[in-house]
């Protein structure tokens, strides 16, 4: 088994709160891993203990076999994991086409930017990318004055040209309408095989959609792991979760 | 990234596909590079017409013109010129600073006065013994009983190791001082105060003149710089016109900055600090870069500063300096750099005739223009020419519009338009 990340035991605390509780999972390189759960069941905090914004008060998480606990942030980055927040988040005085020139992949020293032209690789994926987001008419706008759902592509957009092996994308549909969900679908599931890609999502209907292995979390636990059908069916999680 | 992969044929069908878009190499058509948002190109005009006329035309009518004729300037307007110049250095540094990259700092006229002394030293090595006390060592040592010279005075004598300390000192400070800071994530008005207490607190230390800095007096009574006699009008011109090409030098190396991609990413993490370390960049880094920038820059400003107001003392390193230099580039412009430089000479220009006329009222009217500016014109003082560059623009645009709407259907996406021409919040 080639395990691109695996976080081992787990915990993180606040004020005795286990936002997270000796968490283990395992991701292969390729997946497409849906995580879902109730408000509170550490989605989110798993999110910012890979990508180092949250320090665990125990256990390890190994991307390709190094320790991401004890890296900085930009670090982690440049290992290759993108994350697009829950919220969409964009510069807001930086015209679309700039936006997505910031997170090229690329040297992101001080001594490189200064001096930093695109290559032609990089302006064709920027192109690519403007396309692909329905961006391309709207490159030189003011990224603030996007609306929200272009700011949600935009951002995914971002994480695009970024080109990382693993892709962390929070709540990616928040806010779209139908067929802007579709378009997400399609690019998030040709992504997987060659990225790996971890979606956190509340929409049930985009996890069924999209997802071939569902992770369930619980208080800070996985709850269950399998297909949608198998997680489906598990009556602890019909239980705590999904209800109906 | 492969540049050598085969040229991928890049199909309407398959370019949806996002593992296409992430592959490198390809050869599709690619559009002209992207239109960023429109060159300053009367931004640079206006700076380059400032240094011309600080650089060339105040002190050539100094020097050329006798002094019976209507033409000629006299000392004093050249060195406040010179002065204002120099000031209009420092707006700049504090716009890269503050302006781009969010970092207020209240301690800029510390760097400003370390640059100051530094040049200072030089300059009262290089008086030799022609001093009251015709000593080798400087008047106030002498005053103060002292024998030998301090071990942090030597090498002053030269003025090619006092230029180096001009750009080492304040940028050793700021580049130390900046590093514990920045990596402590200490920002916003914490950071703020917290530059202020360094800077009184350097004033309280080149107070004392134990310290060995000549104590409230400072460092004055210079002779000359290089050779040059700085009582000849000449040398005051001249140290004009390099005050006026270190502006135009500075400006360029700011547009420089502001103009690459680094520069984008610190107007980026004035924006979203948060964002941008998950873009991979490092924002300690950044904000070093361009906070020890800004302090060399002062340190260069204070130094040619000194030689020409003939005195440097702990005065310059008062907070209440240092917050000045903030509202210079509030009132002209944050994020513009032709608006600090034009804050600069306005609030400064205004200060010496007030103080001369009214000293009474110049502290009102400083106040005063601080709360007009900021409910009136958020932007500084270029608002006025934006706005109305932006109504002109709006004019010609209405009249394309029409044309356009007359030929055919408008399009669905409008470009950026007038939006796209303001970049502050």
């Amino acid at each position: 088994m080639n395990a691109l990340l695996e976080v081992e035991k787990v915990t993180v605390r606040f004020d005795g709160f286990r936002a997270l509780d000796d968490l283990t999972l395992s991701l292969e390189a390729g997946e497409l891993r849906c995580i879902v759960g109730p408000n509170g069941a550490g989605k989110t905090t798993l999110m910012d203990v890979i990508t180092g914004k949250t320090r665990p008060t125990s256990g390890t998480v190994r991307f390709d076999g190094r320790d991401l606990t004890r890296l900085a942030e930009h670090t982690i980055v440049g290992l290759g994991i993108g994350r697009k927040f829950q919220r969409p988040t964009v510069f807001p005085n930086h015209t679309v086409y700039e936006n997505l020139e910031l997170t090229t992949h690329g040297s992101k020293r001080v001594s490189r930017t200064l001096f930093a032209h695109l290559s032609t690789d990089e302006r064709l994926a920027i192109e690519r990318t403007l396309e692909l987001t329905g961006l391309t008419d709207y490159r030189d706008r003011i990224a603030g004055l996007l609306s929200h759902g272009q700011k949600q592509w935009l951002e995914i957009g971002m994480l695009l040209v970024q080109r990382p092996q693993l892709l962390l994308v929070d709540e990616p549909v928040a806010g779209m309408t139908q067929q802007e969900i579709e378009r997400t679908e399609e690019i998030l599931v040709s992504l997987a095989g060659k990225h790996t890609v971890v979606v956190v999502e509340h929409d049930m209907d985009f996890v069924r959609s999209i997802a071939t292995t569902v992770t369930v979390l619980h208080e800070g636990r996985v709850l269950a792991e399998g297909s949608m059908q198998e997680v489906q069916n598990d009556p602890r999680v019909v239980e705590v979760y999904l209800g109906a | 990234m492969t540049a050598s992969m085969p040229p991928a044929p890049a199909p309407p069908k398959e370019r949806r596909a996002a593992s296409v878009l992430l592959e490198a190499g390809g050869q599709a058509t690619l559009p002209p590079l992207s239109r960023r948002r429109a060159r300053p190109l009367w931004e640079i005009w206006a700076v380059f017409g400032i240094c011309l006329v600080v650089g060339v035309v105040v002190p050539l009518l100094n020097v050329v013109p006798a002094e019976t004729s209507a033409l000629h300037l006299s000392e004093f307007f050249v060195s406040l010129i010179g002065k204002l110049t120099c000031y209009g250095i420092v707006a700049v540094a504090m716009d890269l600073a503050w302006g781009y990259a969010g970092i207020l700092s209240l301690c800029h006229g510390l760097f400003f006065a370390l640059g100051g002394y530094a040049m200072g030293m030089y300059l009262m090595r290089a008086i030799g013994t022609e001093g009251n006390y015709r000593s080798t060592l400087p008047d106030f040592m002498v005053f103060l009983d002292w024998k030998e010279l301090p071990w942090y005075w030597h090498g002053f004598e030269h003025f090619g190791f006092a230029a180096l300390m001009v750009v080492l000192v304040p940028g050793a400070i700021a580049y130390l001082f900046g590093f514990f800071a920045f990596r402590s994530r200490i920002s916003g008005v914490y950071f703020s105060i917290v530059t202020q207490a360094l800077t009184y607190a350097a004033m309280l230390l080149f107070f004392r003149n134990a310290t060995g800095f000549g104590g409230n007096n400072g460092l004055t009574d210079f002779k000359r710089i290089i050779g040059y006699s700085l009582r000849e009008p000449s040398t005051k011109a001249a140290l004009c016109a390099i005050s006026g090409l270190a502006l135009g030098l500075t400006y360029l190396l700011a547009r420089a900055v502001v103009g690459s991609r680094a520069g984008r990413v610190l107007t980026a993490m004035r924006d979203v600090e948060a964002k941008v370390r998950f873009c991979g960049y490092d924002p300690v880094a950044y904000k070093l870069f361009v906070w020890t920038l800004s302090a060399v820059l002062c340190g260069i400003a204070g130094a040619l500063y000194v030689p020409q107001v003939g005195i440097i003392n702990p005065s310059e390193m008062q907070p209440s300096n240092s917050v000045e230099i903030a509202i210079w580039v509030a009132v002209g412009g944050r994020g513009t750099l032709a608006g600090a430089i034009l804050g600069a000479f306005l609030v400064n220009g205004a200060k010496s005739w007030l103080t001369a006329t009214f000293p009474t009222a110049w502290l009102f009217v400083l106040g005063g223009l601080f709360v007009l500016v900021t409910l009136l014109l958020p932007g500084g003082v270029v608002d006025i020419f934006a706005a109305l560059a932006r109504a002109r623009g709006n004019v010609a645009r209405g009249i394309r519009g029409a044309q356009s709407k007359a030929v055919a259907p408008a399009p669905s996406a409008a470009p950026a338009g007038p939006v796209g021409e303001e970049p502050r919040p």
